[in-house]
């Protein structure tokens, strides 16, 4: 990453937004410990991929959206669907495959939707969103109602073809459109560089489309490079692109725990204690007195609590009926 | 044409395609169309001419040769409150937008338990012996039949062509809408003037008969009437039944119709081995099993690609004496 390509943080934001910050990248990283607790104790039907690590790009972008905003998320999503605002309540119980789950249990974790958070669905084929991501940015174009849409998908997706139609569609038509491609370093068990040739930011280049290149482990300079590019998508001005590097803490998915054939261990360790999106927040609120070291204390106790009760939600819940499994094939 | 009011007029199987989209498109605006070549060009096939005059390159969008990302656009922009028409000009493109049709599309509304819609509508050809060859010429109707979620148009004529698209622009489900492009130009029939829909998953009679059942889809309807019509003069009375949609399907009335005649032929121009034909004829011989005199046979597409040389691409399609020939056999007269 070039110095002039680096964003810089831009001092300023409220402490109420900082703390919030905060918060929900602590409760969708204590989430994401209940599920894998939920999968080692055998609880979880199926698999999980975990967002670990990679917090504070899901919190920094959707802290700068609307609640109407659109987003379209990945196989990866707990994150994005509650930074957006989703309850984890309702996610455990879709998780779980409950009726009382976001889809009724018929989704489960690789497909988390919610239209009261704009939420337009976590997608299970890599790049499978971008285009319907682009499409309702189409609509809010269309309708005129100012809304931005924000297709999140991991460096996988620079492989898809369909990203760069998109990418394309969405720069020749103005849309309000932002793709924020979240860079942990590994294609499932590949790591980028054997997949990605060139350099990344020469692919929006080549689209004439506005991008940037952030830090993914700094929730505020995430929040303050994404900001600009959503206001001005607001305004008419056109999609942009921003890639965020970042660090996937687990593996590709739950059960994904002898990693050595793929990455070092000390790599991961590197990441784990030097750049901790988490630590590294809390330490700036401390350092810049946004909050006290018991502040965040109790936060984390008060979230803790609040993800048992929801993870409990989950598991009391019932299954759906049997007679439901031929509902909602059709609208 | 029961269910029409209005005058009606002789008009072609493609402009009735025009005149669907384009009342649709002044009744409603939130439909949009998108496609290659769809708006000064009005479509390779010249089916939508004059569209853009009246309602602008906003609404009738002319896209680059993209087709998973305009399809994939379509996707999300129904899903947020507009109806868009998606033009894949070739069926045989169906192949390059799958994962939007299959995987996102068919499976939003179930996946999010019924929170999301996808009402859209994709327009795309299918039929042979327009010499195109083997990318240009194939009859892929069986593919998203195969798929849950989707519905499923293979119009026959002008009449049903337009009621039945009107329908799929109404409907709040993914829509896949086969035009047969022989079709466009050659087939002409009665329209009324006036607004008429024809819900999905109806099937017409198209001719009534007694000794023997063609259930022929899109372009193979004209095959089997004109087939009907030679058998006529040997003395054998042959019934033509058209499904409209293969999704959702009117089952009882192709049976009924088996059991009446007890001879059954599926015309259809996709492939017969796991295609539409194969699905029809199985639905009826099992539901008119005790009343056959003969087996339900199928007459489809030949099982190779489609060649390019006359010669051999006509021997690939079902044609009017090949019905004949095999509803006498049946028949046995």
């Amino acid at each position: 990453m070039s110095a002039a390509k680096k964003a810089s943080a831009r001092p300023g934001l409220a402490p109420g937004l900082l703390v919030r910050m905060y918060r929900q990248m602590m409760a969708i990283r204590l989430f994401e410990e209940r599920v894998n607790d939920l999968y080692t104790r055998a609880l979880m039907p199926g698999l999980a991929h975990l967002y670990n690590g990679e917090e504070a790009i899901a919190v920094g972008v959707c802290e700068a959206l609307n609640r109407d905003d659109y987003i379209t998320s990945t196989h990866r999503g707990h994150g994005h669907c509650l930074a957006k605002g989703a309850s984890p309540d309702r996610m455990f119980a879709e998780l779980l495959g409950k009726h009382a789950g976001y889809c009724k249990g018929k989704g489960g974790s690789m497909h988390i939707a919610d239209p009261d958070t704009g939420n337009l669905g976590a997608n299970a084929i890599v790049g499978g969103s971008v285009a319907i991501a682009a499409g309702a940015a189409f609509t809010a174009k269309y309708l005129k109602t100012r809304q931005v849409a924000v297709c999140f998908f991991g460096e996988g997706a620079l492989g898809q073809g369909l990203l760069y139609e998109s990418m394309n569609l969405a720069q020749l038509w103005k849309l309000p459109v932002i793709f924020v491609c979240e860079n942990n370093l590994y294609n499932e068990y590949t790591h980028f560089s054997e997949t990605t040739a060139g350099d990344i930011m020469a692919r929006p280049a080549a689209f004439g489309m506005k991008a940037a290149q952030v830090d993914g482990q700094d929730v505020r300079l995430v929040y303050s490079t994404v900001s600009p590019l959503i206001a001005r998508a607001r305004k008419g001005e056109g999609p942009a692109f921003l890639l965020a590097d970042t660090y996937r803490y687990h593996g590709h998915h739950v059960g994904d725990i002898a990693r050595d054939y793929y990455r070092p261990k000390q790599e991961e360790g590197k990441w784990l204690t030097g750049r901790d999106p988490i630590k590294l927040h809390a330490a700036y609120l401390l350092k810049a007195k946004v909050a006290t070291k018991a502040a965040l204390g109790a936060i984390d106790e008060e979230l803790a609590n609040e993800m048992d009760a929801a993870m409990q939600f989950g598991v009391d819940a019932a299954y759906p009926e049997p007679h439901e499994v031929e509902q909602d094939v059709y609208a | 044409m029961p269910e029409a009011a209005g005058n009606t007029r002789e008009i072609t199987f493609g402009l009735a395609i025009k005149e669907a989209i384009a009342e649709e498109m002044r009744r409603d605006p939130r439909i949009v169309l998108m496609g290659e070549d769809v708006a000064e060009a009005g479509t390779a096939f010249k089916v939508l001419g004059g569209l853009v005059d009246e309602f602008g390159t906003g609404r009738v969008i002319d896209t680059p040769i993209s087709e998973p990302g305009f399809a994939g656009i379509g996707v999300g922009a129904a899903m947020t409150g507009l109806r868009p028409i998606v033009d894949i000009m070739f069926g045989d493109f169906m192949t390059l937008i799958m994962d939007q049709v299959v995987n996102q599309a068919a499976k939003t509304s179930y996946m999010s338990g019924g929170k999301w819609r996808v009402p859209l509508v994709i327009r795309t050809t299918m039929g042979a012996t327009r010499r195109s060859a083997a990318q240009h010429s194939q009859s892929l109707h069986a593919w998203p039949s195969h798929i849950p979620g989707l519905k499923v148009v293979v119009p026959s004529t002008p009449y049903d062509a337009k009621g039945l698209l009107k329908s799929a622009i109404r409907d709040d489900n993914p829509v896949v809408f086969f035009e047969d492009k022989i079709s466009y130009t050659k087939v002409k029939g009665p329209v009324p003037t006036g607004d008429y829909t024809i819900p999905l998953g109806v099937a017409d009679v198209k001719r009534e008969g007694r000794d023997i059942s063609f259930i022929a889809t899109s372009s193979m309807v004209q095959v089997a009437l004109g087939a009907a019509a030679m058998l006529e003069e040997v003395g054998i009375s042959a019934e033509v039944v058209d499904p409209r949609t293969t999704w959702p399907l009117d089952e009882d009335t192709l049976v009924e119709s088996v059991k009446k005649t007890s001879r059954a032929i599926v015309m259809d121009e996709g492939y017969a081995r796991y295609g539409v034909g194969a699905e029809l004829a199985a639905l009826v011989s099992q539901g008119a099993f005790y009343h056959l005199d003969a087996p339900v046979t199928r007459l489809c597409a030949m099982h190779v690609p489609i060649p390019f040389s006359p010669a051999l691409e006509d021997a690939t399609v079902p044609t009017e004496r090949a019905a004949f020939d095999m509803a006498r056999k049946l028949v046995g007269r």
